[in-house]
């Protein structure tokens, strides 16, 4: 057997990106599949200097509407498989997406939001939440991790392959330009080294045996004939991706039990509020801070009794409102007063989120 | 159901029985070019190796047809989605099937690409001149002064262009070993040949294989028997001519 790529663990200080290849080289992914947009582009740089040495493969597409294709094909033959994009690559890639949501084909895409709408900038936001959640035509049976640090896209990008493996959904590791092109220590390490099993992947098409005779054929679908049928197909996707929810939903917390204002936040943007919370915590201001981890699914049921109990809840994000569609939908019933920092395309610092939670006590 | 396999009609080996009679429109080409690509895969004896892929369209009327693994795709990505299958598992043997709408109109970057790639695929383009499914709209091979839904007084090439020559395209853009042909479900012997030299070009790792074939969609074309087959036989091949256009030196032995 080959040499592993990575033994035991590493400290190293690198880029999003880079970590992003690393991380996929120690879950053992076979091929990428890819177009070149930025903020992404050092995955596939990283990755096509990495993967020959250990036998892996690189295919560069005409596009990332074939990027997202390949990549589900990729994965039908039992590969481990991803892509990686952002922005209009993004919105290009929905497609292919919504073939792996109804065809339960585990590809994990990493994103790395960029400025929007359309080319915009190609540096940072957090606006392809709503379409990284809930892309085109489907029901959002995605699983979106949002990560915070370099640590976290090591360690996600690891987990989705098992999560897409497991239950078969497709899996996105939902990033951000400033954590692609940023440099920060991290620990990468051989997943088995920490105890974690890379979960097996099997072939849905290119079964052994003659089909017909040995086995019955594959006959793999995404159209169906009447809305009676498709109903029953889309319910059982639906049980199935609630059945695993509360398996795989995460989120963080911080001094939330005594709080008077919650922020709530995702991605890097948690990093200032913890920043925050702490600068207020130090001047006597009882302020607490929830992260959802897994956008998709939304850990409501950890959420709920949080802002029920708080005075009043800050949503922070770097676009105009998506973040707080999911997590006002989540809390439909509560009347606990709810303010917004809303920074489309724009960074967040903690003296922002400080002032405002001052200003509103 | 008794297995006198002498009084069913003949079929491949590599159809599967139980989804037959198959879904096309009595007299619809799509269900000999399949039959003729059948009696290929039968006589390669390469069932158990294939992954077939059929687009949106009325290919994907075909999502059952073969005792083969299958994926029915989106509308014109079946090429990208058969190419990284072929990247994933270069042991199986890929089958993207479409028609001209999903090869020529949505799907041509991807049928450019893989064939400038040279990706070691089969791509075969059921060409009925329209998008059949929807009902008969104009295609990028819609022949000049052609009526449809959508080009109701006849096609005007200088609006809409001259009808798309798939298989001169893919011969201009690869390299030598690359297998290029036009057949027509009117000579379904030549066609189940083209399709074993485009078999066996894949199989033999040289590279890209393309066929168009001509086909009839009655349905649409609203054409009784007699007027379908002097379409496809005279009216198409004076802009689609038959024939191979790229085919590599046969290896030793073939
Ligand atoms: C993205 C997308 N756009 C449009 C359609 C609608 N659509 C379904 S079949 C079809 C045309 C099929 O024509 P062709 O590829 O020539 O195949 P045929 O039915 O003639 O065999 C279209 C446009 C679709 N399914 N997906
Ligand atoms: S509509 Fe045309 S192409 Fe489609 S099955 Fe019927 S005859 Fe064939
Ligand atoms: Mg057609």
């Amino acid at each position: 057997m080959a040499d592993k790529p990575i033994q035991g663990e590493k400290r190293m200080f690198m880029t999003g990106n880079e970590v992003c290849a690393y991380a996929a080289l120690a879950a053992n992914v076979d091929v990428m599949y890819g177009y070149p947009i930025t903020p992404q582009n050092e995955i596939m740089h990283y990755w096509t200097r990495l993967a020959p040495k250990h036998n892996r493969t690189f295919l560069q597409t005409e596009d990332e509407i074939s990027a997202g294709f390949t990549t589900c094909g990729g994965v039908m033959s039992g590969k481990r498989c991803f892509t990686a994009t952002a922005g209009p690559g993004n919105t290009l890639m929905q497609e292919a997406m919504s073939m792996a949501e109804m065809m339960r084909i585990p590809a994990v895409f990493i994103i790395q939001q960029r400025g929007g709408p359309s080319t915009a900038t190609v540096i940072y936001s957090q606006q392809e939440v709503t379409m990284t959640c809930f892309g085109a035509n489907g029901e959002g049976l995605r699983v979106v991790y949002s990560t915070s640090s370099h640590q976290e896209l090591f360690d996600y990008t690891i987990k989705s392959f098992n999560v897409a493996w497991k239950y078969r959904f497709p899996t996105f590791v939902l990033g951000d330009g400033y954590q692609a092109k940023m440099r920060e220590s991290v620990t990468i390490y051989d997943p088995e080294a920490r105890g974690i099993q890379m979960v097996d992947t099997y072939p849905l098409v290119g079964l052994p045996g003659m089909p017909g005779v040995d086995r019955d054929p594959a006959h793999l679908r995404n159209t169906y004939n009447t809305e009676e049928e498709l109903y029953e197909v889309v319910k059982d996707l639906v049980d199935a991706y609630e059945k695993m929810a509360p398996e795989i939903v995460e989120h963080s917390t911080m001094e939330c039990d005594d709080a008077d204002v919650v922020i709530l936040c995702h991605g890097i943007v948690s990093r200032a509020a913890i920043e925050a919370v702490r600068n207020l915590r130090a001047a006597g201001v009882k302020a607490g801070f929830f992260r959802p981890i897994t956008l998709r699914p939304f850990a409501k049921d950890a959420l709920r009794p949080i802002a029920e109990k708080a005075k009043k809840l800050l949503i922070v994000e770097s676009s105009q409102g998506q973040f707080a569609k999911i997590v006002t939908d989540a809390l439909y019933g509560l009347t606990t007063p709810m303010e917004t920092i809303f920074k489309p395309g724009l960074g967040i610092t903690s003296d922002e989120i400080v002032n405002k939670v001052k200003a509103m006590i | 159901m008794t297995v006198a396999t002498v009084l069913e009609p003949k079929m491949p080996k590599c159809w599967r029985q139980e989804t037959k009679p198959h879904k096309f429109c009595p007299g619809c080409g799509h269900g000999d070019i399949l039959k003729a690509l059948g009696t290929a895969i039968d006589e390669l004896g390469i069932q158990d190796r294939v992954v077939f892929g059929c687009d949106i369209g009325c290919s994907l009327l075909s999502w059952d047809l073969f005792n083969c693994d299958s994926i029915q795709t989106h509308h014109g990505r079946t090429t990208p989605v058969m190419t990284g299958v072929k990247r994933a598992r270069p042991d199986r043997i890929c089958i993207a099937y479409m028609g001209d709408g999903g090869g020529y109109a949505i799907g041509s970057q991807h049928l450019v690409n893989a064939a400038s790639r040279n990706e070691k695929i089969l791509v075969i383009v059921a060409n009925n001149v329209q998008y059949g499914m929807t009902g008969g709209q104009m295609a990028p091979t819609t022949l000049p002064g052609m009526k449809t839904e959508t080009s109701p007084y006849g096609r005007d090439p200088e609006s809409t262009g001259n009808p798309t020559l798939g298989p001169e395209m893919v011969a201009a853009i690869t390299p030598d070993s690359a297998y290029v042909a036009r057949g027509t479900m009117a000579n379904l012997r030549q066609l189940t040949q083209m399709f074993k030299k485009a078999l066996q070009n894949q199989i033999d790792g040289n590279g890209f294989s393309f066929v168009e074939a001509l086909s009839a969609c009655p349905t649409n074309w609203r054409t009784n028997a007699a007027k379908t087959w002097e379409f496809v036989e005279k009216e198409m091949t004076k802009y689609f001519k038959v024939g191979e256009l790229k085919a590599p030196a046969k290896k030793e032995g073939q």
